[in-house]
């Protein structure tokens, strides 16, 4: 099998995590990461292991000399979108890390399989990835999902300056992934930073409305095993506790309830270049990874 | 009663329809927003915000969902007021910037945007777009009791250059004693240009005292709620804090009287609980812990057969922030599993 040559965008914490977790794979063939800074500390890490390690940012993925496949762009939805339309006529692959969403957003869990043909597609955001598959967990073990709202917890020191200024983007986007994905019909996100020292790992806590006639047991099995099946990609995805179904009434937004489900849920990052309390970092380079590979075998016709 | 005077030694911003949202959780009704607001217009009160209690967005699950849309109760606040203005209250992460431009079509002309003390930064975007829409922009520092004046200065500072017009400290655990309070406003007040505020709760018994120690210390706004309606403890009840002003000389442009009358026979009616330091209240300033998560904790300790003060002291422990009203519920689960391992043993 050919693998698809690819580079990483972006030589910040996201993109040089993504590059320890690329250089273990089977599937993807990672020559470079790519940044604009020379002395970033993620280029002269790519340099000493072996990588091509350039400073002139998309120019370089898009020189064709360069005979790049599949690009993961970790920049920012500023640079990705004046950049999109370039990669698609250059014929290159891309997955998008940032809030950009101009391609169908993948959640690895839910819907690896369906945009295995898109040229563009976009990761959500952490909490999206964390949360969309236990909102699409309940959905599926009842008829309809009314409500569904999810809050995530993440220590002050793994939110980077763009996530800060930009947070409704992170509301708003997450937001939409529990109904365009999850199979919502209404949502909400919530989004929380905590300074404690040492920092905290990542916390996630999904609320879904279960209506009259619900089972409860239903929905609970299906939410162990979507965890099962999210931890096959991110080893550090886990319940803290197990999932509890609490009496209302409840006045949602799609309508009153007389039971919700909460599950709360921790991710430990895997440690690769960013500490293990970043698992809301973690959890985007793990799903990008899983996506591109899943595309790579696609592509190269073997089976996915 | 005597006109409201026109000179004011400081600000007064009554919250009973934001802060007191928690204490009735959430189940404010379109007759109880405009007797309120009725009666704090008439008694001079120069500032009503209103929202949900977890600001504008905050119905939800995780904080509880209002029984009238927030949106609703807005517009009915700014029909029933004559010279107040009607503020309201953000959290970035919670509400997003379009609640904004919604209420300023209502009628809101004053924005607070509130985050944890560390975290300035969040609220660039909103206080922007906030200074856009022609409305005052309040800074909101919370949980101000977990960081130092020192810390809080370049927080404050943050605010300031996003075109903040004022920066509030809240004591949101009411955890301050008086010195902290006088130790924070005099270097809030020394380092900014803009003027400063304070809003105090009353977990340890403090928040009059406090508020009034803000005020010699610089503070020109002051936060209250009719009765002490609010989260925890309940806030720096109004009508206590205008009468004190009063015995200290202090003009605060307000009736206390009226103020009283409201108090007693608009607010404490419709209470379901009147707003006391009890055992649970006490823990939540005593151990420094947001104290919108008074009830939500005690509903967690009756659910899940554990006690309220144990999941108030480990969320204490754990340094938990406001917002994240779901780790009630994760420690609840964690305490009621040690005890049936323990049982089980």
């Amino acid at each position: 099998m050919k693998k698809m040559r690819c580079a990483i965008l972006g030589s910040g914490n996201i993109g040089t995590d993504l590059m320890f977790k690329m250089l273990r794979s089977d599937v993807l063939d990672l020559v470079a990461l790519v940044g604009i800074d020379p002395e970033s500390d993620g280029l002269k890490r790519a340099k000493g292991l072996g990588l091509l390690a350039p400073h002139e940012g998309p120019e370089w993925v898009l020189d064709p000399g360069n005979n790049i496949d599949m690009i993961f762009d970790a920049t920012s939805a500023y640079v990705h979108v004046r950049n999109a339309p370039k990669y698609r006529e250059a014929g290159i692959v891309a997955v998008d890390l940032t809030p950009a969403a101009r391609g169908p957003k993948v959640i690895p869990a839910v819907n690896l399989y369906e945009h295995l043909d898109s040229m563009n597609v976009n990761m959500v955001t952490c909490g999206g990835q964390a949360t969309t598959p236990i909102v699409y967990a309940i959905r599926r073990a009842i008829d309809e999902l009314p409500y569904a709202e999810m809050v995530s917890t993440i220590a002050s020191l793994s939110a980077g300056p763009g996530t800060r200024a930009n947070i409704d983007e992170f509301t708003v986007t997450t937001s939409a992934a529990l109904r365009e994905i999850g199979g919502a019909n209404t949502s909400k996100a919530i989004i929380v930073m905590n300074p404690a020292d040492p920092p905290i790992m990542m916390r996630n806590t999904v609320f879904g409305a279960l209506p009259e006639g619900s089972d409860h047991d239903a929905v609970i099995a299906s939410i162990l095993e979507m965890v099962e099946e999210v931890a096959k990609y991110v080893p550090g995805y886990h319940l803290k506790n197990e999932p509890v179904i609490e009496a209302g009434p409840f006045n949602t937004p799609g309508g009153v309830v007389p039971n919700r489900v909460v599950a709360l849920l921790e991710v430990e990052g895997a440690g690769d270049y960013l500490p293990p309390y970043s698992g809301n970092l973690d959890i985007m380079t793990a799903a990008a990874l899983r996506v591109g590979e899943a595309i790579s075998i696609h592509k190269s016709g073997a089976n996915a | 009663m005597s006109t409201p005077t026109t000179h004011r030694d400081f600000r007064l911003i009554d919250s009973t329809l934001r802060d007191g949202s928690h204490a009735i959780s959430h189940q404010y009704t379109e007759d109880d927003v405009i007797n309120i607001v009725k009666g704090l217009d008439a008694a001079g009160v120069e500032v009503i915000e209103i929202a949900h209690g977890d600001g504008l967005g905050g119905s939800s699950f995780n904080y509880g969902f209002s029984k009238v849309d927030e949106k609703l109760l807005i517009a009915r606040a700014c029909e029933a007021t004559t010279n107040a203005e009607i503020a309201c209250l953000l959290l970035p992460g919670i509400g997003v910037a379009d609640d904004l431009r919604e209420v300023k079509e209502l009628g809101v002309n004053v924005a607070r945007l509130a985050v944890h003390c560390t975290e300035a930064d969040i609220t660039e975007q909103h206080i922007k777009v906030a200074k856009k829409l022609e409305m005052e922009a309040i800074g909101f520092l919370m949980m101000s009791h977990m960081s130092t004046p020192e810390d809080l200065v370049k927080q404050a500072l943050l605010m300031q250059s996003y075109g903040a017009d004022t920066l509030y400290i809240a004591d949101s655990a009411g955890a301050m004693t008086t010195e902290d309070v006088r130790r924070r406003v005099n270097a809030l007040v020394n380092a900014l240009e803009i003027p400063v505020g304070v809003h105090a709760h009353n977990n340890l018994s403090m928040a009059v005292a406090n508020s009034i120690a803000a005020y010699e210390e610089g503070a020109k706004n002051l936060d209250g709620t009719s009765a002490g309606l609010g989260a925890g403890a309940g806030n720096c009840p109004t009508e206590i804090l205008a009468a004190v002003s009063t015995k200290y000389g202090i003009e605060t442009g307000v009736n206390p009287l009226a103020l009283m009358d409201l108090a007693e026979e608009i607010v404490r009616p419709m209470m379901p609980r009147q707003q006391v330091i009890d055992r649970a209240g006490l823990i939540l300033g005593y151990a420094g812990v947001y104290g919108s998560f008074l009830l939500h904790s005690q509903k967690a300790a009756e659910r899940y057969g554990v006690s309220q003060a144990e999941i108030l002291l480990e969320l204490g422990r754990r340094k938990v922030v406001g917002g994240q009203e779901d780790m009630i519920i994760d420690v609840a689960l964690e305490l009621a599993r040690a005890h049936a391992a323990q049982e089980g043993q």
